[in-house]
């Protein structure tokens, strides 16, 4: 039974969204999307571990016995994020120091190791490749909206110092509006667990509409019509 | 049974190799980069608290250890571990001093900042380069966020007495911040003390010593924390 690729990606971006349905990878998620470029750098980060794992291990899938299979997949992880680290390093120092622990943890992210035992190891590399892109998509867009959200709400600005990720473009942050007290609730934690929420209520929201629409319209009882019992004695 | 278990072993050995060496492939084929990065990143920062034209050397190649054994009194900086410092020279002449320094009073943990301090004793900059303040309130020691911190510029033990190293509250020279007087309070005592501590040293800091190479190679900010 091979998925079609617009069903992974319905699955990956809206249906199985891991940030929004699966809720794994909480803690990154959480942490990390205190402003865009920080939410942006991790997510490409995830999207590339999460590609790259995905592919190895459907690639590997034959070498590696079950018994050993857990283990062999988190050493897969944990090298590739070890070489995602040492690039931003060359790359992007300054967000390599910005994003800090969680670069590194993303080797306990729990998207990568479940789409590697879950769709990765049994299907073909392809196949597989294109899960890890719209898992990680799925992910990344989800991480991206709440670091706009809240980087917006919290300090009045959207896409303050990208240069940290870009390092060739001038700083054009975009001041939306001149916050003299900025809604901090929205940088501290307890912000990011508001927003998610938010989040989750709007996608419940979209999905009971789009269930609603499905169902064909029952026709209405007409009056007299025979009314059956179903308790007591006939 | 012991079958299984050799298959395995072996399998994993080889996984495990095979890994490894990507790692190593990837973290040889980066080095120059990583390491010119850093040194990049490093000599920005220590640009904000020493203006280029007050020196004529390159600041990392003349870096050098602070160690308790060469420098009296050093808990006055509040190091836990030996950390890197840097010498500016001018015409063959010590011109100024870069320190690290750590402050532990702060409300939300450790505020590490870097000080830039000529050889007669006036600061030339600070920069606070990680804390965890409150957001909005005790931040404002950041450069990007208020002014705060360049009213030290110029400052030195002679020209503001003592009493007046302290903030506006407690009836010294610096602004505090609504809403947050610990944090502002804290730094304001460190810098203090790292002033001491010049002062304490300053024939030994100020020497035309041959640096430490060694420090060519190592960065200060080693050790990244979560922020």
């Amino acid at each position: 039974m091979t998925p079609s690729l617009t069903e992974i990606s319905r699955k990956g971006l809206w249906q199985n969204n891991p940030a929004l349905v699966q809720l794994l990878g909480l803690c990154p998620l959480l942490a990390v999307s205190n402003t865009t470029v920080n939410a942006l750098g991790l997510g490409i980060a995830t999207i590339f571990v999460l590609t790259c794992s995905n592919f190895l291990i459907s690639l590997l899938k034959q070498l590696v016995l079950p018994g050993i299979r857990l283990p062999v997949f988190v050493l897969i992880i944990a090298c590739l994020t070890t070489c995602v680290e040492l690039l931003m390093q060359a790359l992007a120092y300054s967000l390599y120091q910005t994003l800090g622990i969680f670069l590194p943890l993303i080797v306990t992210n729990c998207i990568i190791l479940g789409r590697a035992e879950g769709f990765a190891s049994r299907h073909h590399p392809l196949l597989a490749i294109w899960d890890g892109l719209m898992m990680g998509l799925g992910f990344s867009i989800i991480l991206l909206l709440l670091g706009m959200l809240r980087e917006l709400l919290g300090t009045g600005g959207l896409f303050a110092n990208m240069d940290l990720l870009f390092s060739g473009i001038s700083p054009s942050e975009i001041i939306i509006f001149n916050a003299k007290n900025p809604f901090l609730l929205a940088i501290l934690p307890p912000g990011a667990f508001l927003a998610l929420g938010l989040m989750l209520a709007l996608k419940n929201l979209i999905d009971e509409k789009i269930a609603n629409k499905k169902i064909p319209e029952t026709s209405p009882l007409t009056p007299g019509s025979k009314r059956v019992r179903i308790t007591g004695k006939v | 049974m012991f079958k299984i278990v050799r298959q395995h072993a072996v399998r994993l050995g080889i996984f495990t190799l095979a890994t490894v060496f990507l790692v190593v492939l990837v973290e040889k084929a980066t080095f120059k980069q990583r390491a010119m990065q850093r040194a990049a990143i490093e000599r920005a920062q220590l640009a904000t608290v020493l203006p280029p034209t007050t020196h004529d050397n390159d600041l990392l190649a003349d870096s050098f250890v602070l160690d308790p054994s060469t420098y009296i009194q050093m808990e006055l900086l509040g190091l836990k571990a030996s950390r890197m410092a840097y010498r500016a020279k001018l015409d063959n002449k010590v011109s100024a001093v870069i320190l690290p320094l750590v402050s532990h009073a702060g409300y939300g943990g450790e505020i590490e900042q870097l000080i830039g301090i000529s050889d007669n004793g006036e600061i030339t900059g600070i920069r606070v380069i990680r804390h965890q303040e409150t957001p909005g309130l005790g931040d404002k020691i950041d450069s990007r966020l208020s002014d705060w911190i360049y009213s030290f510029d110029g400052r030195s033990l002679n020209n503001t007495k003592k009493s007046l190293w302290a903030v506006k509250k407690d009836g010294g020279d610096f602004d505090q911040f609504v809403g947050a007087t610990i944090t502002p309070r804290a730094v304001t005592a460190s810098v203090y003390n790292s002033l001491e501590f010049f002062n304490l040293n300053k024939s030994t800091l100020l020497e035309l010593a041959t640096s430490d190479t060694k420090a060519i190679n190592q960065g200060i900010y080693h050790d990244s924390k979560p922020n």
